[in-house]
């Protein structure tokens, strides 16, 4: 029985850890949907082609090699480097601002005063088109990501909890950088936006984008940043799953399961993303175990989805979120 | 010059109320129903049945329904492919059960079965709505195809986790199983669908469709002005996945014979459904005709000329239709939120006054 208990508080441990990195992805999402409203699809995706691009600069792959070699019939593949971690990682996070930009320049721009739900569907066509891009430029096949980061269970931490309690909890090393990572980015995030002047025009434009302009800020230009910002907060997110399951299609699926985080947490809040992440990580894992072997398992496929939807029929707005006010 | 209605007098009502009250669009509309049903029996083979006719018909009719669903009724749904697999399990389900049932008989009960899960699932679309609701049908998509896969009952047991189609007949002629002939599949779809469609365009002009149409537009004004918004959100539900079932049963016995939930229904197919009517045009009959037309044809012809003409390989092809797919989306948004429908429309007003630009 108290094996059985442990065994428990170690899967729901362990879930603790999955949420963490959905909390991650849904962290992208809350960025950019407090600043411009947009409710933004792609975020799974580019947390992918973050992670390709990375992969791809570290490992000196030529972009669009598959392309040439068809288009040209040459046979070109590596420029035969390797870069440093530090640099490539730098590099990725370059090409991430440089979509941003992009993204706002060829989009966004045009897209000012939509209704929010074709914001939302342009960034599933953006998904779909990153994610046919990111394939095109560095290949689809499974990549295994290195930039050096710990990873296989904890030693010490098993050890340790063998003395306490007879039994050795199996935490991955990963898990916990992540975890760690995870806090310094709210930290991070919170103290840029509410201290630094950039952050606080964040937060304006996000109040009311009419006053916002209406004291000199430029819309377009915070858009961008935010759009670089979720780049990075996805491209964190992109490491951290890549480091854990490499780097493949299944990663932009983590957007779809960072939804029903978002809808129990609430849509604009930081803190919500976090703890909705821990509860469906923990809550995904722990059914499973409790459930899965009487109705046939796999049940993390939906769990999430289910928990939400009865979630939001109570309480629409989420957790954290705002009361939702409407008018005629 | 040929586009006019100048001389075409409406003199009794259901004269002036008809779908197509100029008589070109009339004529055209006559000559393509002869064309689908006249010509193209007669000229079609197995490669075109299966690779453009059929799924194209098929997959009108899912766009269809999420077109009633999304485009009149303003819902957004994701879990179109599950709606799908509820449809195709249940048609195999009635098929096997019920072996002197007619095939016909089976793929509306499909669809009966399908619009019971669908009024289920809508009913979160009573407290929350636009991408929340979104979301909250993803637990559709998902928990749906989960379920098939893991309660064998779904399947009768069968040792692959597969279900694949018996052979039945309509008036003597093979439409489902591996002897059916391109024609007798093409034909039996394409009636299925034109009957639908046509039952579909009605429903959007009646009291019903307005009601969705008024929901979508403010639910709260719509609620003030007397649409009862639970009736017209889920009677939207029933029979968006009413339709959606029976593109699922037809897709599972009349197109490929047999399937496997996960692989037939995954998610890709609610996005797919969710593209065809917005490239379409939301909220239009026409419209999902077009956007399913449009991204059936586009994968085989793109196929076609970069494997089959340019000797690529397969990957790129896929990759490059990604790409294409979603810059197309992008740009049909930016360009034209209401979709290839709406370029019709203008064409037509165009031609209208054409030459004269300024008459009027």
């Amino acid at each position: 029985m108290l094996e059985q208990l442990l065994f428990g508080i170690e899967v729901a441990l362990n879930g603790l850890m999955t949420g963490v990195l959905y909390a991650l992805v849904a962290l992208g999402f809350v960025l950019i949907f407090k600043a411009s409203g947009v409710f933004n699809y792609a975020q799974g995706v580019m947390a992918l082609f973050a992670a390709l691009t990375l992969v791809g600069f570290q490992n000196g792959q030529i972009p669009f090699a598959h392309l040439i070699n068809a288009v040209l019939g040459t046979n070109v593949h590596h420029f035969g480097w390797h870069l440093p971690a530090l640099l490539s990682v730098v590099m990725a996070l370059a090409s991430m601002v440089l979509l941003a930009v992009i993204v706002e320049r060829l989009m966004l721009k045009y897209l000012i005063n939509q209704e929010p739900v074709i914001l939302f569907m342009a960034t599933i066509g953006l998904a779909y088109f990153l994610e046919g891009f990111g394939d095109m430029m560095w290949g689809s096949e499974v990549k295994k990501l290195d930039i050096g980061l710990p990873v296989g269970p904890s030693d010490s931490i098993e050890s340790f909890t063998y003395d306490l309690f007879g039994y050795g909890f199996f935490i991955d090393r990963l898990d916990i950088v992540a975890a760690i990572v995870a806090a310094l980015l709210v930290v991070t995030l919170t103290v840029f936006s509410q201290y630094s002047k950039i952050g606080r025009a964040l937060r304006a434009v996000a109040d009311d984008h009419q006053a916002a302009l209406s004291v000199g800020i430029s819309l377009r230009f915070i858009w961008v940043v935010v759009w670089s910002i979720a780049g990075f907060v996805a491209l964190v997110a992109g490491i951290m799953w890549g480091a854990k399951s490499g780097v493949q299609f299944s990663l932009s699926l983590i957007a779809l399961k960072a939804l029903p985080v978002l809808m129990l947490g609430g849509f604009t809040s930081i803190p919500g993303a976090i703890v909705g992440g821990l509860i469906i990580g923990v809550g995904e894992k722990l059914f499973d175990f409790l459930l899965g072997p009487i109705i046939g398992g796999a049940t993390e496929n939906w769990f999430a989805y289910v928990l939400a939807l009865l979630f939001l029929v109570f309480r629409p707005q989420g957790l954290f979120g705002e009361r939702i006010i409407e008018r005629v | 010059m040929f586009y006019r209605e100048t001389g075409e007098f409406r003199t009794s009502y259901p004269n002036d109320s008809q779908t197509f009250p100029i008589k070109f669009d009339r004529r055209l509309y006559y000559i393509m129903l002869f064309a689908a049903f006249g010509v193209i029996p007669f000229l079609i083979n197995d490669y075109w049945a299966n690779a453009v006719f059929v799924p194209f018909l098929i997959w009108a009719m899912a766009a269809l329904g999420l077109n009633l669903l999304t485009g009149y009724c303003g819902q957004i749904s994701l879990g179109t492919g599950g709606f799908m697999a509820v449809g195709a399990y249940a048609c195999y389900k009635l098929m096997t059960a019920f072996p002197e049932m007619s095939i016909i008989l089976c793929i509306m009960f499909a669809g009966v079965i399908t619009a019971l899960v669908g009024i289920l699932f809508g009913l979160p679309s009573l407290r929350i709505k636009g991408f929340y609701l979104a979301v909250a049908t993803l637990a559709a998509q998902f928990f749906l195809v989960w379920l098939f896969n893991k309660v064998p009952w779904f399947y009768n047991y069968s040792s692959s986790g597969q279900i694949s189609a018996p052979e039945r007949t309509v008036l003597g002629v093979a439409v489902t199983g591996s002897f059916t002939e391109a024609w007798a599949k093409y034909l039996f779809c394409l009636t299925m669908v034109f009957v639908f469609a046509w039952v579909a365009r009605n429903l959007t002009r009646g009291a019903i469709g307005r009601s969705w149409m008024a929901i979508r537009d403010m639910d709260i004004a719509a609620e003030i002005i007397g649409v009862n918004p639970m009736k017209a959100k889920l009677s939207a539900f029933a029979l968006s996945s009413f339709y959606i079932g029976m593109a699922g049963a037809m897709f599972f016995a009349n197109y490929l014979g047999a399937i496997e939930a996960t692989e037939a229904f995954g998610i890709n197919q609610s996005f797919l459904v969710l593209f065809m009517i917005i490239i379409g045009g939301l909220g239009s009959i026409a419209g999902s005709f077009i956007g399913a037309a449009f991204l059936v044809l586009m994968p085989v012809l793109l196929k076609n000329i970069l494997v089959g003409q340019m000797g690529w390989n397969t990957a790129i092809a896929t990759h490059l239709e990604f790409i294409i797919i979603g810059g197309l989306i992008v740009l049909v948004l930016i360009v034209e939120p209401h979709g290839m429908a709406q370029l019709w429309r203008v064409a037509k007003e165009k031609l209208r006054l054409w030459p004269f630009p300024h008459a009027s």
